[in-house]
């Protein structure tokens, strides 16, 4: 018991960006994945679910980090799970007080961030490991960048199933609507086209890498 | 059909509002363990009988806290529960058969964060089942959940024989399978909806 941590890294910006892309949560990590598909029917669901998400996360990884010297090893799955009820259900609250209407679009989904394993997986393998000011931002870092994960299905499901975004008319009225989009199957195939396009411009570019050395070399020899 | 009848409320989690391919829950297990039949045909089975130990004991903690004006503490209480059936779960396998124990290995404490479980217990709450609907809704859950993996193993099981190209590695691939798989599953729709 607190036993300062020997190999802690200095405190840079990739801690931050991190999340965003590199190791984007839904993209790269695939946690999360039951609020990603359940409430990204439009922009605005995304980002109230988004939100509420990065409030859970800081909260939790902030209360686990400061806590982390105190909590027993043997137990720490059950505290980290407590802490984040706890949080959880304020945020239920508070969404049911400022927008009724909201909570119910969301339903459920919003008690069952509880389980979102984003939230418990940081806790365990980062906040329980780092300094109280590191794992606050990782966990902004990594909560914006769910929130984006978020936004990017929401915003293709809502422009391709209602024509609109953020509820503005995009489309003429003569659009069509894909209602394919905002129904269930659209979920899943949106993130599966995300992730073919994400793979393939990660290769493409890991191809480019690759040309360009070997250029050199080749002008060398 | 009578949307209360215990039958319809079965049929509606096992097919129309299928967890996996209609509500979005318990999709960490779903990609997670839906590469081997065997390991997803196990993996349903004990999800399916926490969802079944949780739901009906959730019923009894729902009375208890209602009764005590508490209802703040619902979700706390739900988790702490499905956390210890897990662990009960773990116990009962470890001693009655340690083959399958060993089989299921880190997936069954993974239990503890599968959102359909949760949801189960939930719903139950919010559309205010009696004790016996809660046990109908909780089977047909859990077989639903079931239905879902054991079919989207069995794809899995043949795209490993088939030659894809390679941006399609990974969950991409997957998810157009589960898309496909959901859009199939909407045709029970016309079975009737619930509330």
């Amino acid at each position: 018991m607190a036993t300062p941590n020997k190999k802690e890294t200095p405190l840079t910006m990739d801690v931050f960006t991190a999340g965003l892309w590199k190791e984007n949560p839904v993209f790269v990590m695939m946690l999360g994945l039951c609020p990603v598909l359940a409430v990204t029917n439009s922009v605005e669901n995304s980002l109230a679910m988004g939100a509420a998400s990065i409030f859970v996360l800081v909260c939790s990884n902030a209360l686990v980090s400061a806590l982390r010297n105190f909590i027993p090893k043997q137990v720490r799955i059950t505290t980290y799970i407590i802490i984040i009820a706890t949080f959880v259900t304020l945020v239920d609250y508070i969404i049911q007080a400022v927008s009724l209407d909201l909570y119910n679009k969301l339903g459920a989904f919003i008690q069952l961030i509880v389980v979102n394993c984003l939230i418990l997986g940081r806790a365990e393998a980062y906040a329980s490991k780092n300094s109280f000011t590191k794992s606050v931002i990782s966990a902004l870092g990594m909560g914006l960048g769910f929130t984006l994960a978020l936004v990017m299905l929401g915003g293709v499901r809502e422009l391709l199933g209602a024509g609109q975004l953020l509820g503005y008319q995009i489309f003429s009225t003569n659009f069509e609507p894909w209602i394919v989009m905002i129904l269930p199957p659209g979920g899943f195939i949106v993130l599966g086209v995300w992730l073919l396009l994400i793979n393939y411009v990660e290769e493409q570019r890991a191809e480019k890498i690759i040309n360009e050395d070997a250029v050199p070399h080749n002008t060398a020899s | 059909m009578n949307p209360e009848s215990l039958s319809f409320i079965f049929l509606s989690a096992f097919l129309i509002n299928n967890f996996v391919l209609a509500l979005f829950l318990g999709l960490c297990p779903f990609v997670g363990v839906s590469a081997k039949r065997d390991t997803a045909f196990n993996m349903s089975l004990a999800t399916a009988f926490v969802m079944f130990v949780s739901s009906t004991c959730s019923y009894a903690i729902n009375l208890v806290l209602t009764n005590f004006d508490l209802e703040f503490l619902r979700l706390i209480s739900y988790i702490a529960l499905i956390a210890s059936s897990v662990q009960l779960v773990e116990m009962v396998l470890k001693k009655f058969s340690p083959v399958l124990f060993r089989a299921l290995g880190i997936f069954l404490p993974l239990i503890t964060t599968n959102c359909a479980i949760l949801g189960v217990a939930l719903f139950q709450t919010s559309r205010g089942y009696d004790f016996l609907q809660s046990v109908s809704f909780s089977l047909g859950a859990g077989a639903g959940f079931g239905l879902a993996i054991i079919l989207m193993a069995g794809l899995r099981e043949k795209l490993e024989l088939s030659n894809l190209p390679n941006i399609t590695q990974a969950a991409a691939l997957s998810m157009m399978l589960a898309g496909i798989l959901s859009l199939t599953f909407m045709g029970f729709a016309g079975l009737g909806t619930v509330a």
